[in-house]
């Protein structure tokens, strides 16, 4: 088992969930987040008074999937969140250890 | 087919009722001329007599009042709470509520009397102490044709409206009692002087100043006290290093959107009746504060590469305030160019030269209200000019003596305002110290002085 983190364009979340679900992972937990990268912040201005943002807006993902799903869910993450633009995010890659269903104590793939 | 055919001679007859009437009272009109002109010698041969109370006036004057009270409490509020971060949102709230508290009472105990009577002797400069506690102010008192109760609440919404304005100046750093000692002896030392010179009969009244609404009395008084108070506070804690954006420019909009519907109070308001000079008010204030909201826009588009909300607001309220002083004295191609200069004066004031500067007027009441103020107590001696589509200049004045006259009320009102808000703010730094401890500030006032946050998300 692998967990999948991805941190995206806030707008392209829709697209990355449908593509998730087509390709058949369970579930995904999502989180706003802020940061840099190569994108870098922006500025704003405020009568005159400039701030340089640094951080900027985006969205993280974590999906855990099986080990036959992982290449797949990378294909579809990185299909639907690019706009090949510099700022489209990163997908890390974890081992899972195990996972747990609360409700019924499952453990393994089996609670995916 | 029919049914259209129906529906037209339906339609037309409809018409047809309607306009037979109007048609006849047409007719009618000029038979009834010459008995409505003797009805109008005979009432104002009555007006000159004795004034008597109009009912137009007065239920124009009631709104008017109403209006210019709206400006303060939301819509100065609102605009200065969303520039603010969130942690200070509720002390400029309350800062505000609290003048229209403060304001109004000083105002009735001895503000109103020593602003608007008869000083005798000392009348230039101030008037008397004949209403004090709203003395002989009664039911049937009259102030020209409206009553005196109206004039006199109507002239209160100002006296809370210009210490409101200064907030901006020291905002996210003044203690707030220091405030309400400073305000109380600023209205009292600097406002109801300075109302009385030009409203009360006093000295720049007599030299022939025009100040219809008052750009001199409200905008620069309260520019130049707020421009004094930011130097004698001091910058806000990490000013201008730390980002201080606002916090809710949502606010700010609409409190400013507020304003410029309240401002039809102040502005047409000024004239005390509901007539063509009202009239007349009312169409250059929108006329100056369309043309200063383009202005403004442009300005920064220009400058910038992108149009802001803030800054669209921020000049409409510039152009509300540089024609403040002109609306009742200059015609609606006068009111353009007024409103295009008092927001380019402005945008260039709180963009650039207070940068340049360095001092922290927070939310620029200085450059806004200070700078567009001058400008349009300035060029009201230029557009009031009959060429130029004002009122006209009075008899032997030259468009130069006009001129230096309204520079004369600026730089008096600048001196006097400025060396008095100096003074006020010492004496009140020693009585109770101005700003705020570092960790307060820091903090936020919300919490550190009210014990309350402005958002529980």
């Amino acid at each position: 088992m692998k967990l999948i983190t991805a941190v995206i364009k806030p707008f392209k979340l829709d697209d990355v969930r449908e593509a998730l679900s087509e390709v058949g992972a369970q579930g995904i937990t999502v989180t706003e987040v802020k940061g840099f990268g190569r994108q870098k912040g922006h500025t704003e201005l405020y009568r005159g008074a400039e701030y340089v943002v640094d951080f900027l807006p985006k969205i993280k993902i974590e999906v855990g999937v099986t080990d036959d799903l992982v290449e797949r869910v990378i294909e579809v993450i990185s299909r639907a969140a690019n706009t090949g633009k510099v700022g489209d995010g990163k997908i890390f890659i974890y081992d899972l250890e195990n996972a747990i269903r609360i409700r019924t104590g499952e453990s393994g793939p089996e609670a995916l | 087919m029919t049914r259209t055919m129906q529906a037209i001679t339906r339609f037309g007859l409809l018409w047809l009722i309607l306009l037979v009437p109007t048609l006849a009272l047409a007719q009618l009109e000029p038979t009834l001329e010459p008995a409505e002109t003797m009805v109008a010698l005979v009432e104002e041969a009555a007006e000159a007599a004795e004034p008597t109370l109009d009912s137009g006036d007065t239920a124009w004057m009631l709104t008017a009042t109403a209006l210019v009270l709206f400006m303060t409490l939301p819509g100065l509020s609102l605009f200065y709470a969303g520039l603010v971060r969130a942690k200070n949102v509720l002390s400029v709230l309350m800062q505000c509520f609290a003048m229209a508290g403060l304001m109004s009472i000083i105002w009735a105990v001895y503000g109103y009397s020593l602003a608007f009577t008869d000083g005798g002797t000392f009348n230039q400069w101030i008037g008397s102490l004949d209403k004090l506690f709203l003395a002989g102010v009664t039911v049937d008192s009259l102030e020209g044709t409206i009553p005196e109760t109206v004039f006199m609440t109507f002239q209160m919404t100002f006296a809370i409206i210009t210490p409101a304005l200064i907030v901006g100046a020291f905002a996210e750093r003044m203690k707030f009692s220091a405030m309400l000692w400073f305000m109380a002896l600023w209205l009292t030392l600097v406002y109801i002087p300075v109302a009385h010179w030009v409203w009360g009969g006093g000295w720049m009244e007599e030299m022939g100043a025009l100040d219809f609404a008052g750009g001199t009395v409200v905008h620069i008084n309260a520019g130049v006290a707020a421009l004094v108070a930011a130097l004698v506070l001091g910058k806000r804690k990490g000013y201008p290093t730390t980002a201080m954006p606002p916090h809710n420019l949502t606010l700010t909009v609409i409190g400013a959107a507020m304003l410029w519907v309240g401002w039809f109070g102040f502005n047409a308001g000024s004239e005390l009746a509901a007539n063509g000079t009202a009239g007349m008010a009312m169409a250059v204030t929108q006329l100056a504060t369309a043309t200063a909201v383009l202005t403004w826009m442009f300005a920064e588009w220009i400058d910038h590469g992108k149009p802001s909300v803030l800054g669209i607001a921020t000049g409409a309220v510039a152009g509300l305030v540089s024609i403040t002083p002109a609306a009742g004295s200059v015609g609606p191609m006068g009111a353009i160019a007024i409103g295009f200069l008092g927001a380019l004066f402005a945008f260039l004031a709180s963009t650039k030269i207070k940068k340049a500067l360095g001092y922290d007027d927070s939310l620029d009441v200085w450059g806004v209200h200070g700078v567009a103020g001058i400008v349009g107590a300035l060029l009201t001696g230029v557009f009031v000019a009959a060429s130029l589509g004002g009122v006209g200049l009075e008899e032997g004045m030259t468009m130069g003596q006009q001129v230096w006259v309204q520079f004369v009320s600026v730089v008096a009102t600048l001196v006097y305002g400025g060396v008095m808000s100096f003074i006020l703010l010492k004496v009140v730094d020693l009585i109770v110290g101005l700003r705020v401890t570092e960790e307060q500030e820091t903090q936020g006032l919300d919490l550190a002085l009210h014990d309350e946050r402005g958002y529980s998300l």
